[in-house]
């Protein structure tokens, strides 16, 4: 126990690659002392646990051991306005934020479409005014704390020009709202994104993430998002990184009566890439649709890890996770749907089904349902397997090679996911990516 | 001669279901086939289609005077072979014209002739679609998910007056029809009888072929052809029941 305590009382922090840049983004930011100290506390976290470990059960499958050992360099690169654009939706032209290299670029930025009374700024903007500050105050981190892991945990860190983006009662938003994160060299970016939607309200969102360049560099995010009774929210999330890249990411949701959240997540770039999305209800009567597609090739690892607690009664999560995987990728779905005692009338489903390409894919999944009660509607599966004889040959008798059927099917496995996506413009994008892939026209 | 079958012996896992069977069939002619269950029209249709689970034992069928059984499903479909299935494939997520223009383009390499984009290929698509009466809502659906049974068929004979096969086998593409749906399939496939084209009806009941009347009419039992005739065979057929051939081919 002496060890222990002193362990505790240690106020030294240990010296990792990134304390430098993690001290000079501290000292240069104008930030009110909470958020100091929380930035303070979340470094020290991971100066002692660093990044996760195999050994770690969450982390099992996914062995990041390759971002520990990269330098990163810090700081924006440049971006002109024809390589933005094939980044940015028509949809949102005047309702995004652009972040290059996690750093706000205000020459692309543009809100102009967004109703007076909804905020979409950085926290620094946003502390100016006392009821801003006092919102990101009661919710940042509250979602997510930084001891969640050591990724949170140097997230929070860094926490310089995270954004906000709050909707007051009431405000239905039809445009949505764009924010772009882009990566342009070697570089580490945190970025960090709070949602506060109040009661009554309604928006779509956009996060997504793109490169320049096909070099290695570091993208760590975290979105908080907090939906108050019978706020409407729909998420789409895009991870087009460079296939050289480390991803991680952390979605984390609570909600409340009335309230629905639809989050659909695109997995398809990156190295090693990770997603966790957890959603928590907090009242009776939340509805939640937590969809995803990861398509890999390559030698492309991708992990997501979703929790969903329903503590409640009278909750809905619905969850549909496609992976299509290709030459030597290798997938990870673990999903766990908890529905405690007083969980009654819960309806929850998840199904996890995946596609292999070849015969070195390998896909690990695990959809776990916890069920302590018994008035509940709950269903889960998995499959992983190869495509359909007779769908095959269906197609084959219409004239389509083997090769072409093949790819059209898979095509159409993909598509179940990405025809969520309501955005004429995402969609078309994800389209042509997928039939790329798989080498198909469909003349889109 | 259009399509030539001779002693066809044929199966699936192991098991003989066609066993000797014979016919020709030529330019501009309606064969039906019918016969009880079991008795090998659906092995017959899904052996001419190329379905890689049936096995061909012995006999050969020629096409256009070369050897079928040399080419892939996808190789007869591009050379004039249509099945329209008993059963249709629900294709989820690939919408139904994407799919059609993508067959039909590829019998249009196949052809050396022009293939269509998007847009020229709708404007073919609602022509086509109103030998079926099928509107245009149908075009954006999945291929065949969540459509109704007789919406299914409607779906195959669509495919078929797209891809204008010189040789269609339609495998009980009655069933499961109720009688409005019989008479649009029915209609659709009348609109596409011409002389350069054969049909062969796959069929357990008579009452498709007072709708498209056959040149010929065969009885199928028990793997071979066991009676032979024009269409009032398929009357005689109705009235004295499947056993009356099957005695007959015993």
């Amino acid at each position: 126990m002496a060890s222990q305590y002193f362990k505790m009382n240690l106020q030294v922090v240990k010296e990792t690659i990134y304390s430098a840049d993690f001290r000079k983004s501290l000292e240069e930011a104008n930030q009110p002392s909470w958020l100091k100290n929380l930035r303070e506390n979340a470094f020290s976290y991971f100066a002692e646990n660093g990044f996760p470990m195999p050994k770690n059960e969450d982390w099992k499958y996914t062995n990041v051991a390759a971002i520990g050992k990269e330098s990163f360099e810090f700081g924006a690169g440049t971006i002109n306005a024809p390589e933005l654009k094939k980044f940015t939706y028509g949809e949102s032209a005047q309702s995004q934020l652009v972040f290059v290299d996690g750093k706000l670029n205000l020459e692309f930025s543009n809100v102009s479409a967004l109703p007076e009374n909804v905020s979409v700024e950085t926290f620094e903007e946003a502390f100016k005014e006392e009821k801003l500050a006092e919102i990101i105050k009661s919710n940042l981190a509250k979602s997510v704390n930084y001891d969640f892991n050591g990724f949170t945990a140097l997230n929070t860190a860094f926490i310089g020009e995270g954004a906000l983006l709050f909707i007051p009662k009431d405000v239905r938003i039809e445009t949505p709202i764009h924010l772009l994160y882009v990566s342009t060299g070697s570089k580490a970016s945190f970025p960090r994104l709070l949602i506060v939607a109040e009661n009554f309200c309604e928006a779509t969102i956009i996060e997504s993430y793109a490169r320049t360049s096909e070099t290695k560099y570091l993208t760590n995010s975290v979105v908080e998002i907090m939906l108050a009774d019978e706020a409407k929210l729909k998420h789409f999330r895009v991870q087009r990184e460079s296939h050289e890249a480390f991803h991680i990411g952390t979605t984390a949701a609570q909600i409340r009566r009335g309230t629905i959240y639809d989050a659909t997540s695109i997995n398809l770039g990156g190295a090693i890439s990770r997603h966790d999305i957890n959603v928590k209800f907090n009242a009776e009567g939340g509805e939640c649709f937590v969809d995803g597609l990861y398509m890999l090739s390559g030698a492309q690892h991708h992990d997501t890890h979703s929790v969903i607690d329903h503590k409640l009664p009278n909750c809905l999560s619905h969850q549909t996770y496609k992976g299509v995987l290709n030459d030597k990728s290798r997938g990870v779905f673990n999903g766990k749907v908890f529905v405690r005692e007083n969980a009654s009338g819960t309806d929850a489903q998840q199904s996890n089904k995946n596609l292999l390409l070849s015969n070195d894919a390998r896909v690990d999944t695990k959809p776990q349902l916890e069920i302590f009660n018994d008035d509940v509607k709950c269903a889960h599966g998995a499959t992983v397997g190869q495509l359909e004889e007779e769908e095959l040959f269906y197609l084959r008798s219409r004239g389509l090679s083997e090769k072409l059927a093949r790819n059209l099917l898979t095509y159409g496995f993909a598509e179940e996911i990405i025809n969520k996506i309501e955005i004429e413009s995402i969609k078309t994008e994800l389209d042509e990516a997928v039939l790329n892939r798989l080498n198909v026209n469909l003349g889109i | 001669m259009l399509l030539e079958i001779k002693d066809l012996h044929a199966g699936i896992e192991g098991r003989e279901i066609l066993k000797g069977l014979t016919m020709n069939v030529n330019q501009g002619e309606v064969h039906a086939i019918m016969g009880p269950n079991g008795s090998g029209k659906s092995t017959l249709a899904k052996v001419l289609a190329g379905h890689p689970t049936y096995e061909v034992i012995s006999g050969e069928v020629i096409y256009e005077g070369k050897d079928l059984f040399e080419l892939d499903p996808d190789e007869r479909a591009r050379a004039g072979v249509f099945l329209a299935f008993q059963y249709p494939v629900e294709i989820p997520g690939v919408s139904n014209s994407q799919f059609l223009r993508l067959a039909y383009n590829e019998k249009m390499k196949h052809l050396g002739e022009e293939e269509l984009d998007p847009l020229e290929f709708n404007d073919l698509l609602k022509e086509r679609a109103k030998i079926v009466e099928m509107d245009s809502s149908f075009f954006k659906r999945s291929v065949n998910e969540g459509f109704s049974g007789g919406e299914k068929k409607r779906n195959e004979i669509l495919q078929m007056a797209v891809l204008q096969p010189k040789l269609a086998v339609l495998d009980e593409t009655d069933s499961g029809l109720d009688i409005d749906a019989l008479r649009i399939v029915a209609e659709g496939v009348n609109k596409l009888r011409n002389p350069d084209k054969a049909i062969i009806l796959v069929t357990h009941y008579q009452r498709l072929l007072n709708y498209i009347e056959p040149d010929f009419v065969h009885v199928l039992a028990d793997g071979k052809i066991v009676k032979q005739g024009g269409k009032e065979l398929a009357l005689e057929l109705e009235e004295k029941g499947y056993d009356w051939v099957k005695a007959v081919g015993s």
